[in-house]
């Protein structure tokens, strides 16, 4: 039991704090407080936009149910697109794809981006140079480009994207866990769980990886702020689910047609969305890198 | 200086396993995925097998994916990037005259980011935790959570349909385009080698929403760095010594201050261009703009794999050259780094 000892504030901090810390842990964290209420509130109206068509009659992909391009009204908050559905019914559920591949990507990414991080940090050697060498090029070249190509060879749809977005991150968590684990690496316990005799899969899993749990943390929310964006922009080229189904990005493509004859709420309101959605991970992340790092807060702000 | 050159080469040389990775990891994903890019090229139409195969042949695509692999490697290597599926012009080509428009899309609007970003940055800093300062990092938070694409369209809108004071899209007005002759390919520098005033106002003019979308986007980051380096740079023991001295704070802050919290800004600088060209796809299909990223997106869209390749290999040529000139340029500007 010596071992774990000295990993045991590094575990408790992140579990102790995201768990059962709404009383203690959060108190004065407004930013992750807000940025965990934007997420929470888009999560759920993407559920009740399942239901809201049985509940007032209008259907997000159903046409010919309303005015045609008529702006915003009592009847129609975010006004009525070409095809006459309404904008509104269409803004509430388009949040679907966006949340469903940011998720997917990001847990993607995260979990095999972590573990080749971890066996390169600790490992070492060449195999350590060869992985970060071949993570570093893929880091380096634009990953809204590299997002546009995978997706357009895997073809459009939603678990296309969610392999392209997703690969595409696998760098940012190798680099994050390789700088931690190749510091735990040379820590004095891990001399000692050596001396021991633990076995490498038990000192990388049991004593490297939960030291770069909390920097896994921070990196991920900042991440799923990027995807949303990413997504957006992979259905905004046409990338995205097939036409009637709602999809913010898809809809401001529809929308841009209509620009030019002033129809403005049809790229607008899903844009809004777009970057409330994208905000709120990026404050949760913001509220974490403090959580974690009570330093950087007077530092970086 | 010959520490500088030998880095400098030895950076080239380590850009090469960088492209190489990138290129293979583009080969593999396009010609081992399923997906005929002869009949794709072809548009689906149902084709005699033995034109298919003449096409095929002619492209290349009949032998072997090893085969094939190396004799685009070969290729690239020596500056052939091959020819479009599409148009059967050299890829190499048609990159490099669409270059400059991507170039002048980012200068200006790595300018605007360097005017806003950096700006913002020192007045927050300068100001840390005051209304001004909370106010400026939502700012810069918002402009990280901003889709490019959304904001140049909100732009066209506005600027462009509402009040009618700048063009929606493209680089050229239908007027100038017939009497305007370009030289170097940047309008900008074009008009101003043929003393064409006329001509300068329009293209200036096209320029601005273009760079103003890449630019705020872009921001964000920027100022975050901006502000942070120069809250570290205001804690240090000189600066106080300054401020002890009598100096006035805006002394301070402009010849103290403000060259060291320059130094960690140029790297961020390096990092931007790759999120910049990323950037560009968006901001150039937005604004029909004719630039290398247009070019791609139209390559993808017509499956058109020799150009897409060539696109991606250029692109990260691009890229490594920069971030070399801004590792280049930071021992420049910090005295203390030596190669």
């Amino acid at each position: 039991m010596t071992e774990t000892r000295e990993t045991m504030p590094v575990r408790r901090s992140l579990l102790a704090r995201a768990a059962g810390g709404v009383t203690s842990g959060l108190r004065g964290q407004t930013v992750l407080k807000v940025g965990l209420v934007i997420v929470i509130a888009f999560i759920a109206m993407t559920v009740v936009a399942q239901i809201w068509p049985s509940m007032n009659g209008f259907d997000p992909t159903k046409y010919r149910n309303a005015p045609r391009l008529e702006g915003p009204s009592i009847t129609h908050w975010m006004g009525t697109d070409q095809l006459q559905r309404d904008v509104f019914t269409r803004v509430i559920a388009g949040g679907f794809a966006s949340l469903v591949v940011a998720f997917s990507a990001v847990a993607l990414s995260m979990m095999a981006g972590s573990v080749i991080g971890w066996i390169s940090g600790y490992a070492g050697g060449w195999l350590d140079r060869c992985l970060s060498l071949f993570m570093d090029a893929i880091y380096s070249f634009p990953s809204m480009i590299l997002a546009i190509v995978l997706v357009a060879m895997f073809g459009s749809g939603l678990s296309p994207m969610i392999w392209a977005v997703g690969f595409v991150y696998i760098p940012t968590y190798f680099r994050v866990t390789r700088a931690e684990s190749l510091q735990v690496r040379e820590t004095t316990y891990i001399e000692a769980v050596k001396a021991i005799g633990a076995s490498r899969t038990r000192i990388v899993l049991r004593h490297v990886a939960p030291n770069t749990v909390n920097a896994i943390m921070a990196v991920s929310s900042f991440n799923l702020a990027d995807a949303i964006l990413t997504v957006a922009a992979l259905s905004f080229l046409g990338f995205g689910l097939p036409p009637p189904a709602p999809d913010w990005g898809f809809d401001i493509q529809n929308g841009q047609k209509y620009l030019q004859s002033g129809s403005w709420w049809l790229i607008t309101f899903p844009g809004l969305m777009i970057i409330a959605l994208s905000l709120g991970f990026g404050l949760i992340g913001e509220g974490i890198s403090d959580l974690v790092n009570p330093k950087r807060r007077r530092k970086l702000g | 200086m010959s520490g500088l050159l030998r880095y400098a080469l030895q950076r080239l040389v380590l850009t090469v396993p960088m492209v190489l990775i990138l290129l293979t990891v583009i080969f593999l994903i396009l010609r081992v995925l399923p997906g005929d890019p002869v009949s794709a090229m072809l548009g689906g139409r149902p084709v005699p097998p033995e034109v298919l195969q003449s096409y095929r042949v002619k492209m290349g695509v009949d032998k072997p994916i090893p085969a094939q692999y190396v004799t685009y490697i070969g290729g690239v290597f020596r500056g052939d990037f091959g020819s479009s599926m599409r148009t059967s012009t050299p890829v190499l080509r048609e990159l490099f005259s669409r270059f400059p428009a991507t170039i002048e899309l980012a200068i200006f609007g790595l300018l605007v980011a360097g005017i806003l970003g950096f700006s913002t940055g020192i007045i927050a800093a300068t100001r840390a935790d005051r209304p001004i300062d909370h106010g400026i990092r939502i700012f810069h938070i918002a402009s990280f959570a901003m889709p490019l694409f959304w904001l140049g369209l909100m732009f066209q809108v506005f600027f462009a349909v509402k009040l009618g004071w700048l063009p929606v899209a493209s680089r050229l007005g239908g007027n100038v385009a017939f009497t305007f002759q370009p030289v170097t390919g940047f309008y900008v520098l074009d008009a101003i080698i043929r003393w064409d005033g006329k001509s300068l106002v329009d293209i200036v003019l096209h320029l601005i929403l273009p760079a103003l979308t890449l630019g705020v986007a872009m921001t964000g980051l920027l100022g975050r760095m901006s502000r942070a380096s120069m809250l570290e740079v205001l804690g240090q023991d000189y600066v106080t010594t300054a401020r002890a001295k009598g100096l006035r704070e805006r002394i301070v802050v402009m010849r103290h201050a403000l060259r060291n919290a320059l130094i960690p800004i140029i790297t961020v600088f390096g990092l931007e261009f790759a999120v910049l060209m990323g950037g560009a796809v968006l901001t150039e299909t937005v604004f029909s703009w004719p630039g290398i990223a247009s070019y791609l997106m139209r390559s993808i869209n017509a499956r058109d794999y020799t150009a897409i390749q060539g696109s991606v290999v250029f692109i990260a040529l691009f890229i490594s050259v920069i971030n070399l000139i801004v590792d280049l340029l930071y021992s420049v500007v910090d005295p203390r780094v030596r190669y």
